[in-house]
C-alpha cells in the first residue's frame, strides 16, 4: 500500500493518524509504505520548484519501486494520486480548499500585524510569481495547479468520508491530535475492502 | 418571531459543534461558551491558521460565504461576537 500524506499543515495534524493506519495496516498483513514527497518533511529539493504533475509523476515511481498494488491517499493526498491506482480517498479535498485555509491565514496573520492584504491579491501574486502560505513556499506552477485541480471522480480510487469514520476530522483541530478509534475505522474499511475484492 | 428562533438557536448549535471540533474540546465546555467568552486572542491554540480552518468549516456547515473584509478582530474575539457575525451572514444568504 502506497500511503499519500496530505498536504502542507493538514500534513502534520494527520500525521499521528496516518502512522496510526500504517500501524494497524501492517498488523492486518498489508505492508505500506509513506514516502515523503519531494520539497517535504526531509526531501532536500526545494518546495517552491515543485508541482503536483510531478507529484504525481513521483507517487507513480515509488508505486513501482515498492511494488504497491493499492494507494490510500489523506485529504490533498488525493491530488498527487496516480488516478488509475486501486486504493482509497479518505475526505479527499479539492486544491482550492486547501489553498484557501492557507491564502485565509496569511490575510488574517497580516492583520492582526496592521498590514493589510488581500486573498484576491495573494492569489495573482501565487499564479504569477509564487507566495509564501502558513510557512509554505509554493512556487507558482504547483499554486496555479492546486486552483484546478480536484479530486477527480472517475479515478480507481474508492471515498471514505468523514462520516463513514466517525467523530471530526483531525485535519480541523487547532491543535495536533490522536484518535485511536478513528484510525482504527479507517483501517478497518481499507482492510474490509481488501478482501472483499 | 417563533419561526426566527429555532434557526437563531440551530446557528449556535452549528458554531459550538465547530469549535468543538476546531479547539478539540469535549461538548460540555463548549456548552458553557458564553457571548464574552474569549477566541481570538484568548485561546494560545486559536493561532490564525486555525482562524482560518475555522471560517473555512462555517462556511462549509452554515452555508455562507465569508469575504476578506468580514473578518476582523471583532468578530472573532468573543464566541458573541462571532455568532453575532455567523447569524447576520446567514440572514444575509
Amino acid at each position: 500500500m502506497l500511503v499519500l500524506p496530505a498536504l502542507f499543515d493538514e500534513a502534520n495534524k494527520l500525521r499521528r493518524l496516518t502512522a496510526e493506519v500504517m500501524q494497524r495496516l501492517d498488523g492486518a498483513g498489508i505492508d505500506s509504505v509513506l514516502p515523503d514527497l519531494p520539497g517535504c518533511n526531509e526531501s532536500r529539493q526545494p518546495l517552491q520548484a515543485q508541482s503536483l504533475d510531478h507529484w504525481r509523476q513521483c507517487a507513480k515511481a515509488a508505486a513501482e519501486h515498492f511494488a504497491a498494488t493499492h494507494v490510500l491517499t489523506l485529504r490533498g493526498g488525493v491530488l498527487t494520486a496516480p488516478p488509475e491506482m486501486l486504493g482509497w480517498n479518505y475526505a479527499p479535498v479539492a486544491g482550492r480548499q486547501v489553498l484557501r485555509a492557507m491564502l485565509r491565514a496569511r490575510t488574517i496573520a497580516a492583520r492582526e500585524a496592521g498590514r493589510e492584504e488581500t486573498i484576491e491579491a495573494l492569489q495573482q501574486t501565487g499564479r504569477s510569481e509564487g507566495v509564501e502560505l502558513a510557512g509554505w513556499t509554493l512556487g507558482p506552477d504547483l499554486f496555479a495547479q492546486l486552483e484546478n485541480t480536484a479530486p477527480q471522480p472517475d479515478s480507481a480510487q474508492i471515498e471514505i468520508d468523514q462520516g463513514a469514520i466517525g467523530g471530526s476530522g483531525l485535519w480541523l483541530r487547532a491543535e495536533s491530535d490522536e484518535s485511536p478509534e478513528q484510525a482504527d475505522a479507517l483501517a478497518l474499511s481499507i482492510t474490509a475492502g481488501l478482501t472483499s475484492a | 418571531m417563533t419561526e426566527l428562533a429555532p434557526s437563531r438557536s440551530d446557528i449556535d448549535t452549528k458554531l459550538r459543534a465547530i469549535l468543538r471540533d476546531v479547539l478539540g474540546l469535549d461538548a460540555e465546555r463548549v456548552e458553557r461558551f458564553d457571548d464574552s467568552t474569549g477566541l481570538f486572542g484568548h485561546l494560545p491554540e486559536l493561532d490564525s491558521m486555525a482562524v482560518a480552518g475555522l471560517l473555512t468549516e462555517m462556511e462549509d456547515r452554515l452555508d455562507i460565504i465569508i469575504e476578506d473584509d468580514d473578518v476582523d478582530g471583532e468578530m472573532l474575539e468573543t464566541y458573541g461576537g462571532l455568532l453575532a457575525f455567523a447569524e447576520a451572514k446567514v440572514v444575509e444568504n
